[in-house]
């Protein structure tokens, strides 16, 4: 059977890795090349770079970042953030990375999801889904999409659109709890669980990871079938093999 | 001694990972040149056939670019390593598209996974995407190192299923049993992408520039 997949995610400001990594042997831990490097050899299934760069002319930078990485960690890739047309996922692709993540562009415009799935494979094509649970104590659950770092509503259901989303051609989703990221809590597993019951293409699951338990329960009660995770990683709190042997234990099938 | 490694481009994908994979591994000398030069092709040491896509564009595109003859060739004659798409236009046919001609060069079909559930009732997710077990069919050289069972990567929702069982060298499971790798003489070609499998997969590239069948 397919392994359960441990991402490590970074997030990369002017290709360099922010958000304070801290390998206590690393020679530079803004490089993204060597902190690729190291989650590789503790066994990372798949890297996610966060591409935050807010200045326009830097923006460039993430292109190189993927290409050296492309060039010397041999997993697949993920890169996000600012992904708005045909050429950003071309450029990405052929700069090494295996998968772009649309988010906020694909809120504005739906058909960029079916564009880019048409012109480059579904295999491709990864939603991004910021949802924050929008019913009260007590209400069956409802979660909508947020944008702007879960600020902006949109009114839009997280199902709903998991689904259109799937059925644009969508190859995988990455999903954020936006009431969970950085709490360190856990997923939403009850949101992770509805977003696997209503599509039929893997469901990534995000934010909110503390412990490795975390990843089990993701796992199990929400049934995802990759979790990601960033500060975890980076802070040396736990290594990727370390979570991996944890699952493994759990009775999770994972590539050891 | 120094080899020229030739990784075939015929315009379906990205190959970036591919080369620096084959670059990663090669000895100090040896030459990787990314091309669609059937005289490089006809020249090469050995050959790495890619490919990604569908499978009639994928045919359009080797045609397109006058490339039959160069791929038949090398694939009878020198060490070749096909991965993916790669594989699968080595078969006869594929179901894919509502029917497609392949190369010919190993009897067999291509077909689509069937919809399939696991023991809690789960559709089967296609495409086929993540890392699975790869089971060691028969011995072979490029095995070398590389542990029964180890998992590799895989992106596909088509597979190949070759009409004589001598030619499967892996198989993988997932709600069938299907084969992920295909081997005869000089050819060995994999479902599964080795340029993305982490160091299982930069070792069958690295047994595969050392192979001499």
């Amino acid at each position: 059977m397919l392994a359960k997949r441990i991402i490590p995610c970074l997030d990369v400001d002017a290709g360099r890795v922010v958000k304070g990594v801290k390998f206590v042997d690393i020679r530079d831990a803004g490089d993204p090349v060597e902190v690729a490097r190291r989650y590789n050899e503790e066994g990372a299934d798949e890297i996610t770079f966060l591409d935050i760069t807010a200045s326009s002319d830097e923006r460039e930078t993430i292109v190189q970042v993927v290409e050296q990485v492309a060039s010397e960690v041999f997993i697949p890739l993920t890169v996000g953030g600012g992904i708005r047309t045909v050429d950003d996922v071309r450029r990405m692709l052929n700069a090494g990375a295996d998968k772009v993540a649309i988010n906020t562009a694909a809120v504005f415009n739906p058909e960029f999801v079916k564009e880019a799935a048409d012109r480059f494979g579904a295999q491709c094509i990864v939603v991004a889904i910021d949802a924050k649970r929008v019913s009260g104590e007590g209400q069956p659950p409802r979660w909508e999409i947020f944008t702007h770092g879960g600020r902006k509503p949109t009114g839009i259901d997280a199902i709903e659109w998991a689904q259109r989303m799937t059925d644009y051609g969508a190859g995988e989703i990455l999903l954020t709890s936006m009431d969970r990221d950085g709490t360190k809590i856990g997923f939403d597993n009850v949101l992770t669980h509805a977003v696997v019951e209503a599509v039929t293409i893997p469901v990534i699951a995000s934010g909110g990871v503390g412990n490795l338990q975390h990843l089990v329960d993701g796992v199990i009660e929400g049934g995802a079938d990759a979790v990601l995770a960033a500060s975890i990683f980076h802070f040396a709190e736990y290594s990727v093999g370390e979570a991996k042997h944890y699952m493994a234990e759990h009775g999770i099938e994972v590539r050891l | 001694m120094a080899q020229d490694i030739v990784v075939i481009d015929y315009g379906m994908g990205n190959l970036r990972s591919v080369s620096k994979a084959i670059e990663h591994v090669a000895g100090a000398g040896d030459r990787v040149h990314v091309t669609d030069d059937p005289e490089l092709i006809h020249a090469a040491d050995r050959v790495v056939f890619p490919g990604q896509g569908a499978a009639r564009d994928c045919m359009a595109a080797i045609s397109g670019h006058h490339l039959n003859q160069a791929v038949l060739e090398a694939a009878r004659s020198k060490p070749f390593f096909g991965i993916c798409m790669g594989l699968q236009v080595l078969m006869t046919f594929s179901e894919e598209n509502a029917g497609t001609g392949l190369l010919g060069l190993i009897p067999g079909r291509v077909r689509r996974f069937p919809e399939m559930r696991d023991a809690e009732g789960h559709l089967l997710k296609i495409p086929h995407m993540g890392w699975n077990r790869v089971h060691q069919a028969r011995p072979h050289p490029l095995w070398e190192g590389v542990a029964e069972g180890s998992r590799f990567y895989f992106v596909h929702s088509y597979f190949v299923d070759p009409e004589d069982a001598g030619r499967v060298a892996g198989t993988t499971d997932y709600g069938i049993t299907f084969a992920s790798v295909v081997a005869r003489d000089n050819l060995f070609a994999t479902q599964f992408h080795p340029e993305k499998s982490a160091d299982d997969g930069l070792r069958l590239l690295k047994n595969f520039i050392d192979w001499n069948p």
